[in-house]
């Protein structure tokens, strides 16, 4: 009896819910229940294939959410949208590939590490260009912080922001100058083969999706263990909810956020070697569309919000080869920033909550 | 001094002629960025609204003249006013839409200045920055969506990534035969096209400093400043927003249809990020609000993509060829032209951010939190 009362008034909460939400949110969660359930019909039509997109959408997604947490762990502490994230992944993915040939600057360090190298040689070649691109990255964030973010700390937002696409520009000519303007081929370390090649045929997932995976993982595990146990993460928890009062309690400030850039930083690093691998390409602009993609995914999920970016990544991955799979790729960059749009107009705070306007870093 | 500016600019043919130099295209193209860097002036430097999908206006309003001036709708056979004779040379009807570009200038105005409000409605209760992210997202929609547009459910609507091409010329087909270049703009006399762009731009001029000092140009001043106290005074934000977009939008628009038919060919590839990024640092170069400034700012950086770059390779290439360098002899320096314009928004931004010729309340907004710098921010933790 207890249980049916219970689930009563729970259903009346429901109602409740529902007679009290805007127009707006009716229609959102129509659309979204109308593709949900079109997407089922796909799905029961041709598992397979459906499976399979998905699981490229959630490896998608895991190298959207990397990129993601660096806008929101950014965005959290000072409240800018740092427009030059996308690029500095785009310079990781640069880095990984120079480390791989083994040559920089005209020096030859070490033979390039190809598809027809060994697999010792491969996996320390990959682990090498992870590594080096996430130092990389970590400390090209950690300077344009310095130099173009410090100074206008008390500026209006606006200007930061407009240093912000500066840089951006910045970075991505020095790609260009870099390594030239058209796409550049990755070496191929990683097999095209099914890992489930033992138990199903129609559901495909390479290796390669299965190591962005293996990568990932840890480094969210990592991130989370900072934020949450480090007693330099919690210092960024204080510096993210009231800068003056972190600071009174012995927080440097500065030194803190130099420290969030460096996470940002590395996690775009990882992400942008782990994206040449998985697509065998990379380009000097890339880093506008996955770095919009990523800014997509940390608002869908909550600007501020770490859980929030990862979901949204995730969700924006699937979103994304769904669309290429059902609707077509051309269509892809026009529904992701529809997305983008419609979120920031209908619901900024994301699906799970602007933490930094929650805990009162927010705009006055 | 502006007299002197404009007789200057009417007698820029007559220079040009006289010394033999080939710069009336550039000046052509300088003009519309002017215009466009005045039409984002309205937005950003009076509203105070960072709009970073800009480009967006000047697609629309290329892809009106395209439209309704070419032969791209060639199921249907329309002429209006046209400067092209009704009849082709085989005595045919032409296939298309052919209106008046006069005419069509008006309908870009509107339709961008539509959209301008289509694109600003959703977008005014954002926060600022917020806000120029989803004008980026539209302004990305907008050309990917002019790419994308050949299969709208099975109907051409902009022919892809070929672009429409043959856009007719502008023209006075009620002049006598003798005034051919007026009657039908040519490809080889520059002329009608720069007057005609010239008074666009001088009518923008005009328009932006009427504006300025309007009542509704007060009120963008108010509610950049400080919104809540605007509205507590009785302006309007909502409706003083949306002004400023449509106005703006308007502006960007004239200079899109006057760019199509001038191109003559337009396609969905020129209209990328990095224009709004370019028209952006004019108009933060010359000095935000300041219409002044603006111009300045805008001839300053087509001079540096015309003249200065072109120039610098050069030099670029001769220490190349003396240090036997290929890297350097066979650098192409103008395709770094971004490079820089990165580094000026940067720069200006440290160093500078009221721009060239600043406007004084904007000068005085972008100061604001440097005297009490010390209170703010904890020196050293």
């Amino acid at each position: 009896m207890a249980t049916t009362q219970e689930l009563k008034s729970r259903g009346a909460v429901l109602l409740d819910d529902v007679r009290s939400s805007s127009w707006q949110s009716r229609i959102a969660v129509v659309i979204t229940v109308a593709l949900l359930v079109l997407l089922l019909i796909q799905a029961i039509k041709d598992p397979g294939q459906f499976f399979s997109q998905l699981l490229v959408g959630i490896t998608n997604g895991a190298i959207i959410a990397l990129i993601a947490l660096g806008y929101t762990l950014v965005y959290g502490i000072i409240e800018l949208i740092n427009f030059a994230h996308g690029d500095n992944f785009m310079i990781g993915s640069f880095v990984g590939l120079t480390v791989l040939s083994g040559t920089f600057l005209g020096l030859s360090f070490f033979a390039p590490i190809t598809a027809e190298s060994g697999a010792v040689l491969k996996i320390f070649g990959v682990i090498l260009a992870l590594v080096i691109a996430m130092v990389v990255c970590g400390l090209i964030n950690v300077g344009i912080e310095r130099v173009a973010y410090k100074p206008l700390r008390n500026s209006p937002r606006l200007a930061v922001l407009i240093t912000a696409i500066g840089m951006s520009f910045i970075l991505q000519n020095l790609g260009l100058i870099w390594k030239g303007a058209s796409q550049i081929p990755f070496p191929d370390l990683i097999s095209d083969d099914n890992v489930l090649a033992g138990i199903t045929y129609t559901v495909f997932y390479r290796w390669k999706d299965l190591f962005v995976i293996l990568v990932t993982m840890p480094l969210l595990v990592g991130l989370s263990y900072f934020i949450q146990r480090t007693k330099q993460g919690k210092a960024m928890r204080a510096v993210a909810q009231d800068k003056e009062a972190a600071a009174m309690m012995g927080i440097n400030v500065n030194r803190t956020i130099s420290i969030t850039f460096l996470l940002g930083g590395i996690l775009a690093g990882a992400s942008g070697v782990m994206f040449g691998l998985f697509n065998g390409t990379t380009v000097f602009n890339l880093g506008f569309r996955q770095g919009l993609f990523a800014f997509t995914a940390a608002v869908l999920g909550g600007i501020g919000n770490l859980t929030g970016a990862v979901l949204g990544g995730l969700v924006i991955g699937v979103i994304g080869s769904m669309n290429d799979q059902y609707i077509g790729v051309r269509w892809t960059d026009i529904v992701i920033f529809t997305v983008l749009i419609l979120v920031l107009v209908f619901r900024p705070r994301g699906l799970l909550g602007d933490r930094s306007a929650v805990q009162g870093g927010g705009q006055q | 001094m502006p007299v002197g500016l404009i007789l200057l600019a009417l007698v820029l043919p007559l220079i040009n002629g006289a010394l033999g130099a080939d710069l009336m295209f550039p000046v052509i193209v300088v003009a519309i960025y002017v215009m466009l860097a005045l039409g984002l002036n309205i937005v950003v430097g009076f509203a105070g609204l960072l709009d970073l999908g800009f480009v967006a206006f000047y697609a629309l309003g290329a892809y009106v003249v395209g439209w309704f001036a070419s032969t791209h709708f060639n199921e249907v056979s329309f002429a209006f006013l046209s400067a092209l004779p009704a009849q082709g040379v085989s005595g045919r009807e032409l296939p298309g839409i052919h209106i008046s570009f006069w005419l069509l200038l008006l309908v870009a105005g509107a339709f961008t200045a539509l959209w301008g409000i289509i694109i600003g409605a959703p977008t005014l209760r954002l926060r600022g920055d917020y806000l120029a992210i989803v004008t980026l997202g539209f302004g990305e929609i907008i050309p990917r969506f002019f790419v994308n547009g050949d299969n709208i459910f099975g109907y051409n609507l902009t022919n892809g990534t070929i672009g429409i091409k043959g856009i007719d010329p502008p023209g006075l087909p009620f002049l006598p035969n003798s005034l051919n270049t007026w009657r039908q703009f040519g490809t080889l006399d520059l002329d009608p096209w720069y007057y005609t762009i010239l008074i666009l731009v001088l009518v923008t001029i005009f328009v932006n400093i009427r504006l300025r000092d309007s009542r509704l140009g007060r009120a963008w001043v108010a509610v950049r400043e400080d919104e809540a106290a605007a509205a507590a005074m009785g302006v309007n934000t909502t409706t003083t927003k949306l002004w400023a977009y449509a106005l703006g939008a308007v502006f960007g628009g004239l200079a899109g249809a006057f760019y199509g038919a001038f191109i003559k060919s337009i396609f969905p590839t020129s209209f990328s990020f990095n224009i709004s990024v370019l028209v952006l640092c004019m108009v933060i170069l010359g000095g935000m609000g300041n219409i002044y400034g603006v111009i300045l700012g805008a001839i300053l950086l087509q001079g540096i993509n015309f003249y200065l770059l072109p120039e610098v390779n050069g030099w670029v290439h001769a220490i190349g060829d003396a240090l036997e360098s290929p890297l350097l002899s066979n650098a192409d320096i103008p395709k770094y032209n971004y490079f820089l314009f990165g580094i000026l928004l940067v720069m200006m931004m440290l160093l500078r951010p009221e721009g060239v010729i600043p406007n004084r309340q904007r000068r005085e907004e972008l100061h604001e939190g440097e005297e009490d710098e010390s209170v703010v921010e904890p020196t050293h933790v």
